[in-house]
């Protein structure tokens, strides 16, 4: 562990100047430069709160708004935004740093740290626009954000995870890139985040349960529409299911180092 | 004095399996064999002792830029060990990870911080960075605005910004102009006298044999030669003009350099000589003295034709002038097998004091890589001294008129 650690402590300076790196060169040669970074959340979030909440009214139970419906999409959005970014991210990380990690040394876990830093930032700004929004809507739900980042933790554990064990394969597999985004699509559509778990029928929750995602995503849902601590209960598997993932990913990761840069 | 990077036993295969799945299951200890493995080094063993230059020379594929890889770190051997104390600076290729739009100072920054070095380290050192760069504003524009050389500049001034202990260059001191380049020459024999060993992979004779006191010469994944670069670079001349049926020998002549000959053998320098005015053979010549090199040729084999090149070498190993006869328009067409041919070179011996060698070459046309039927490194060496002329620097001779008047 202090073997991995400490290089990547080493590298923090790095680790911050890619991400700053990343971000500037995203804006560089445009005129509004660092507002995109508001403008694009923003377009997403109007486009859920405005036409959703016209298209279906549906009231939600216990929800006192006509905006229930919007709201409750946002709240699994973002939490969704964050997963999907880095697991997406960080199954081609390797592959897309192949000229770097063949010509230079350095700590190879700087990367998907990298990634999960980037996305956090995007995570954030997509996070307060949201809250912006929400605050327009008349909906201020302040009482339980404390949870927030325990959430945001499993989250990263879950979607690093997953993301980097079959990063490493992917490497060598090229097809399991393919394969994962294609995956993820149907991820979104199994996770209660434009329905609700209710709504699915009984004999077909355990398939829900199954989704480590689903658990996470209600404890979203809990925190920004609610306004409630989310069930414990529900937050065990994922994190079990992550810290597992996370060990799987370091294991190949070990194992798959030394060949890495010969087929890179 | 202790090796600061000993290289043992090192070999590098890259294995194929049939199936990726089945490289994957390996790791967990199943066992598959590779169906395939490409030994791209063999065995390769050297060490280097602080301060030294090294040269590595070698054709393309013969697996150069994998040891230096292996060297720096990025790819693992498959047997053996790289045992380096200190840090190792590379320069595999220059502005690895530059952003085109990120000014030049952002990438230096950049660029450091993936060497490790923290925003403090940096803030130390970016104004004397940017002052070695010499690009002047651009060094606070974007990238993509700069010419090559610029970005070869900045990326130079970026990887020497600190001494490394190991340094290790490849090919890349060939870009840029020649002040820069001159300049980095001088910035590397700077940190090789402060204790820096430096690695050098080149195609450029000049440059390894100007930076290097040992060159490696890498053939097919080993080491075939390692010695003073002058004799290997000879070898490895000789080496890439080799054909079929091409022998190359090297042995030691009279005063222990290493004579280099190679070729196919159809036609051989019988004898050579150098003759003063007088018509006697000499080894030594005064400076500007007329002199005749005298080279007879025999004829073995039925060639097309024959073509007689010679080069004068100076003590470093540099030719400092050389022809052949196609250039003059004496080709011998059709030579008469059995018989021999003389060469009577008659010139000015217009060189500096010092010592000299000629190399020949016995070609078909204008150059040894068509065919090479004879090519004699240290064919002859000879001595230039100055007994009657005004004392001068350098290899050769061009007395002045000087005229000074007061105005």
């Amino acid at each position: 562990m202090k073997r991995v650690l400490l290089p990547l402590w080493a590298y923090r300076y790095f680790i911050v100047s890619s991400i700053k790196t990343e971000f500037r060169s995203r804006f560089a040669r445009s005129k509004l430069g660092g507002l995109w970074m508001v403008l694009h959340p923003l377009a997403l979030v109007l486009i859920y709160a405005l036409i959703l909440s016209q298209i279906m009214t549906a009231k939600l139970p216990a929800v006192s708004t006509q905006y229930a419906y919007p709201v409750y999409i946002l709240s699994g959005m973002v939490g969704w935004t964050l997963f999907s970014e880095i697991l997406s991210r960080s199954l081609n990380v390797f592959i897309t740093n192949g000229n770097l990690l063949k010509k230079v040394v350095f700590p190879k876990l700087s990367l998907p740290i990298i990634v999960i830093g980037s996305a956090l930032i995007n995570f954030t700004l997509l996070f307060l626009t949201m809250f912006a929004v929400f605050a327009v809507l008349g909906h201020h739900p302040l009482q339980a954000l404390y949870a927030l980042p325990l959430l945001i933790l499993i989250t990263i554990g879950l979607a690093a995870g997953i993301g980097l064990f079959f990063g490493v394969l992917n490497v060598f597999i090229r097809d399991i890139g393919q394969v994962m985004t294609i995956v993820l699509q149907f991820w979104f559509w199994l996770t209660p985040i434009v329905y609700m778990a209710a709504i699915v029928p009984t004999q077909y929750h355990w398939l829900l349960m199954l989704n480590p995602m689903t658990g996470v995503t209600m404890g979203y849902q809990q925190v920004l529409l609610y306004g409630k601590v989310p069930d414990l209960a529900l937050l065990l598997y994922p994190c079990v299911f992550a810290l597992v993932a996370l060990a799987l990913a370091m294991l190949v990761f070990k194992k798959a180092n030394e060949e890495m840069a010969d087929v890179l | 004095m202790t090796a600061v990077l000993s290289v043992n036993h090192i070999s590098k295969s890259f294995k194929e399996y049939s199936s990726e799945y089945q490289r994957i299951l390996s790791w967990f200890g199943l066992q598959f064999k590779p169906i395939k493995q490409h030994a791209i080094l063999k065995n390769i063993n050297f060490s280097l002792l602080p301060g030294e230059a090294v040269g590595i020379v070698g054709q393309n594929g013969a697996g150069k830029s994998t040891l230096l890889k292996i060297i720096t770190g990025t790819l693992q051997p498959s047997q053996g060990q790289v045992q380096s104390r200190g840090r190792v600076g590379a320069i595999l290729e220059l502005g690895m990870g530059f952003h085109p739009d990120l000014t030049g100072r952002q990438n230096a920054y950049h660029s450091a911080g993936l060497m490790g070095f923290t925003q403090a380290q940096i803030d130390d050192v970016i104004d004397e960075l940017e002052a070695f760069a010499e690009i002047g504003d651009y060094f606070d524009q974007p990238v993509r605005c700069y010419s090559s050389g610029m970005q070869m500049r900045v990326a130079f001034a970026v990887v020497t910004a600190y001494r490394p202990d190991i340094l290790i260059v490849d090919e890349a001191l060939s870009v840029g102009d020649a002040y820069f380049q001159h300049k980095s020459i001088s910035r590397i024999r700077e940190f090789q006298a402060l204790g820096t060993t430096l690695l050098l992979v080149s195609h450029d004779r000049g440059a390894i044999q100007a930076i290097c006191e040992r060159a490696i010469l890498l053939e097919q994944g080993s080491v075939i030669k390692d010695g003073p670069p002058e004799q290997v670079m000879d070898f490895y001349n000789a080496l890439i003009a080799e054909k079929e049926n091409s022998t190359v020998t090297q042995e030691v002549n009279y005063d222990g350099k290493v004579a280099t000959a190679s070729g196919t053998n159809e036609a051989t320098v019988d004898s050579i000589g150098l003759y003063n005015s007088n018509g006697e053979k000499v080894d030594f010549v005064g400076v500007g003295d007329a002199v005749e090199l005298r080279i007879t040729v025999k004829v073995h084999q039925d060639i097309v034709s024959l073509v007689l090149g010679y080069g004068i070498k100076d003590r470093l190993g540099q030719v400092i002038y050389g022809t052949n006869t196609w250039h003059t328009k004496q080709v011998i067409e059709t030579p008469v097998v059995g018989s021999s041919y003389e060469f009577i070179l008659a010139f000015p011996a217009n060189f500096g004091a010092g010592s000299y060698s000629i190399q020949t070459a016995l070609v078909d046309r204008d150059t040894h890589l068509t065919k090479n039927y004879e090519w004699r490194d240290l064919a002859l060496l000879f001595n230039v001294i100055n007994v009657d002329k005004t004392h001068f620097a350098g290899s050769s001779w061009h007395e002045p008129r000087i005229r000074v008047s007061q105005l």
